[in-house]
């Protein structure tokens, strides 16, 4: 009990004595998602060459994922430290502009201008992007010797092939599968959740689970990225993991990054901005984010890169409209998949 | 009137104080939550939807906690009747290991044994049986909650049963008791008295389930309330929602726990002059094959995952692992955590104990004192039905105001992990508490013995063993916990779990499998400091 009372008086007394923050020279501080500031992650590289341009300090805040990003900043609203958030991906943006806090970067942006090429005709003045990546369905090669080669072959083939995707109530990439899905099948993704629920051996909480499985050999396919083998043949120098072309087309992930309204220097905040879509960053993103580059790296991407699905056509919804349907749309996969 | 006025004061303003602080912590997380202006709540709160999850919870959660303490009960009698059976101490330590893995290692263990390409289903492929068995979907889920749970329910069980005086076993010889009367006289009524806090503290592990449900279940058909909880505040942001769904889980679940509290729990009135306990039963040659081989078939089905995670770990570079700061950094954190939270843990409980037995000892507890009486017995195992990213969503809120977050975050995830462990170290502790006074409060009392006399000469020495239990299950606990930390995600305050999922989130799975087998290295390290005391006593 001392003990209890010992603490709660300790607590008590970090509160009071806490100093408000201190006054330092110029600090940018970035809220972004913990795989990002990990240190075989793009964020120490990222942070070593701004520092080198700006005469400041950068300082990373890393949650889990950028879902747990966005609501940091809804529960901080306009106290936030944040001067840039970094890792919302498309399907939030309508959210993020909804909560107030963001503003427009103000840099011509478009494709071309800047050479940044995005995918699917992304455009926005308020979230520029860093990087990107299709999903698709990655297989193990040993197992599988037909990969499916559409989304239809997938939904249509044999059950006893399994594959483990990630759960859209809790994930980005499961929320991916369900867009990609209604954007193929339109009115007719029910039935096809209701056939392809044959093939799904479970469905997983977050990507991590999932990509666990299929790495364990459980699961001879799995929802995950194009880029995904690329890892494996750079880092591991292993060609057994590879991605499934799909002739319908493939839908796109769009990793953003937006400043707030309360930026200390909004001008330090936009020259991040700009950084960020040079090859300062983006020479570093395609082998520790393990996404593909917005611009035109300043050496060629290693070989890997090259071997890897290139999808001809792409799936991108509006912000807003997923925004809208999002859980009508989850309320229908949750129907379709708990038929028996 | 065995406790003189002060001690009784005493005992009974500490329970008051744990319960207010407890009520409190609680309290005003979820009114800031609920104070935060939030957008209106999008969805309804009782929709089929809710329904059919809640029904799937309960359903789950009352097979789940059936098998688990039906097979925990035959492995914890075998166990006691065999106190020389080969490796026992080892066994008995890795039955506290399942509970100090994070979940989704745990998983991983038992897919690569039960799983479509694991070691059952390969066996069953060399004896050319085609389709393998599958245990996605509900046998899944029993499953994994059978793996975490029966060596819980088996070790608390074989407390309670080394807990009978040494003077019964000799009794039943001289008496000639058959297996089936000892069962009756001596082993039932002791396992009786503990089962239903048991069961009760296992139904509530499996209704709050959430990695394991849907890791195994197959699918959306099999989701829990705390899945959809996770849901409204992680993904959609809907407070309202999510503290809606977390009354209705702690009402419901509270209701059947409610209904445990009613079966008779006997009152064991034993007097023992506190000799090793040695058993003569249980000689004959099918007594010893049922044991053995009850104690094998529960020592392979525990140990067999727990070696899929080791042979994965092993594969990693563990030295280099093992060297690197960031692993350094994360054991630290999490070793202080979890001695912070265990501490804390063990110090309310033993609050709560003593203003139990202080109103107990009252002459005429009035209603006031036995409605304390039972509100501490509720508050000390509701806690653990409050969802961890409820409590600690209000709590950002409640202390954004004061500053940087993070800096409060080693000691709120510390109170975080402390309220989940409360209602386990009250199991081990109440009834061996329960027991050391009624042996000894009498003599103590007559013989004038009181206060910090009491506490040195005749408390501690005895209790010393069931606290350093309950210190190391709790501080297990608290290093497995993931939820409670992924909240305030900071960079300052990484933790092993933490650790392994930001690994396995950057597909270095070879790392995460290293990083877990030294968690599980830790965690096991801990249960044998927790064991060493009450080993000790064992042999003299």
């Amino acid at each position: 009990m001392r003990k209890l009372l010992l603490s709660l008086t300790v607590a008590a007394a970090t509160i009071i004595l806490t100093p408000a923050a201190r006054a330092e020279d110029k600090v940018l501080t970035i809220y972004t998602y913990e795989s990002f500031t990990a240190d075989w992650g793009p964020g120490p590289k990222v942070k070593a060459a701004f520092e080198k341009t700006c005469a400041c300090k950068v300082e990373f805040v890393a949650v889990a994922d950028g879902v747990a990003l966005l609501t940091r900043l809804k529960l901080e609203g306009e106290t936030t430290k944040a001067d840039i958030a970094l890792g919302l991906d498309t399907n939030l943006i309508s959210e993020a502009k909804a909560t107030g806090l963001f503003e427009p970067h103000g840099l011509q942006a478009s494709s071309g201008d800047g050479g940044i090429s995005v995918p699917g005709n992304y455009a926005d003045d308020t979230f520029l992007p860093y990087d990107y990546g299709h999903f698709a369905i990655v297989y193990d090669t040993k197992t599988i010797k037909n990969p499916p080669r559409s989304l239809k072959e997938l939904v249509e083939g044999d059950p006893s092939q399994k594959i483990a995707i990630e759960d859209p109530r809790t994930s980005t990439p499961g929320l991916g599968l369900l867009l990609w899905m209604k954007s193929v099948y339109g009115d007719k993704a029910p039935e096809a959740w209701a056939k392809l629920k044959g093939r799904i051996l479970t469905v997983t909480p977050g990507w991590s689970e999932a990509y666990g499985l299929f790495t364990k050999g459980e699961v001879p396919m799995v929802l995950s990225y194009t880029t995904s083998p690329a890892y494996h043949m750079v880092e591991e120098n292993e060609n057994r993991y590879q991605a499934a072309a799909f002739s319908e087309g493939h839908y796109v992930q769009i990793e953003v990054a937006g400043m707030l309204k309360g930026a200390r220097d909004k001008d330090l905040a936009r020259d991040f901005l700009k950084f960020m879509v040079s090859q300062g960053f983006q020479d570093v993103i395609p082998t520790t984010n393990w996404m593909m580059p917005v611009t035109k790296t300043s050496q060629p991407l290693p070989d890997a890169f090259g071997k890897l699905v290139m999808p001809e056509k792409t799936f991108l919804m509006g912000s807003d409209e997923v925004a809208k349907n999002r859980q009508a749309w989850i309320d229908e996969w949750l129907n379709a998949m708990s038929m028996n | 009137m065995l406790l003189t006025a002060a001690e009784r004061r005493r005992g009974i303003s500490g329970g008051v104080l744990s319960l207010v602080a407890i009520a409190l912590f609680v309290g005003i997380a979820v009114s800031a939550l609920l104070l935060w202006d939030a957008p209106e709540t999008q969805g309804q709160l009782f929709t089929a939807y809710t329904g059919r999850i809640l029904q799937f919870t309960l359903w789950q959660a009352v097979l789940s906690t059936l098998f688990s303490v039906c097979l925990a009960l035959p492995v914890a009698l075998s166990l006691a009747r065999r106190p020389h059976f080969i490796g026992r101490i080892w066994i008995v330590r890795l039955m506290a290991l399942p509970m100090g893995l994070p979940v989704l290692i745990g998983a991983l263990g038992l897919i690569g044994i039960w799983g479509r390409q694991g070691a059952v289903n390969s066996f069953l492929s060399t004896l050319g049986l085609e389709q393998p068995i599958s245990i996605y979907g509900l046998t899944g889920i029993l499953l994994a909650h059978v793996f975490f749970n029966l060596p819980l329910a088996a070790r608390l069980f074989l407390v309670a049963l080394e807990r009978q005086p040494a003077e019964y076993w000799l009794l039943s010889t001289s008496l000639g008791m058959k297996p089936l009367s000892i069962f009756r006289f001596i082993e039932g009524p002791a396992l009786i008295r503990v089962v239903p806090g048991i069961a009760g503290l296992i139904f509530m592990l499996c209704a709050t389930s959430f990695t394991l449900v849907l890791i195994l279940g197959g699918g959306p058909a099999a989701t829990t309330l705390e899945v959809a909880i996770y849901q409204s505040l992680r993904f959609d942001f809907d407070p309202p929602r999510a503290i809606g769904l977390a009354v209705l889980q702690i009402a419901v679940t509270g209701l059947i726990l409610a209904a445990l509290a009613f079966l008779p729990a006997p009152d064991g009135t034993h007097v023992t002059a506190g000799r090793a306990t040695r058993r003569f039963d249980g000689r004959t040659w099918g007594a010893r094959l049922w044991d053995g081989s009850t104690i094998l078939a529960a020592t392979l089905f525990l140990i067999l995952p727990l070696a899929s995670i080791f042979l994965a770990g092993i594969k990693a570079d563990l030295w280099r692992l093992a060297s690197s700061p960031a692993f350094l950094n994360a054991a630290y954190t999490s070793l202080s955590i979890a001695l912070l939270s265990g501490l804390l843990a063990v110090s309310v409980a033993l609050a709560i104990i003593h203003a139990r037995i202080a109103i107990r000892d009252l002459r005429h507890p009035g209603i006031p004192a036995r409605g304390l009486a039972a509100m501490l017995g509720a508050t000390s195992s509701l806690v653990l039905l409050v969802p961890p990213v409820v409590i600690g969503t209000g709590l950002f809120l409640l202390l954004r105001p004061f500053g940087d977050v993070s800096r409060f975050a080693p000691a709120l995830v510390a109170a975080i992990n402390m309220l989940m462990a409360l209602p386990f170290v009250m199991r081990v502790l109440e009834p061996a508490i329960e027991d050391h006074r009624r042996q000894t409060a009498r003599l103590a009392a007559s013989l004038g013995v009181t206060g910090f006399s009491r506490l040195r000469r005749i408390d501690l020495p005895f209790l010393i063993g069931p606290i350093l239990t309950a210190l190391s299950f709790a501080m297990a606990l608290s290093l497995g916990d993931l939820g409670a930390v992924a909240l305030f995600g900071s960079s300052e305050l990484t933790t092993l779990p933490w650790l392994v999922y930001s690994r396995l989130s950057s597909y270095r799975t070879n790392d995460a499998d290293g990083l877990a087998l030294l968690l599980g290295m830790i965690c096991l390290a801990l249960t044998i400091l927790g064991s060493l005391s009450r080993r000790k006593g064992y042999d003299g």
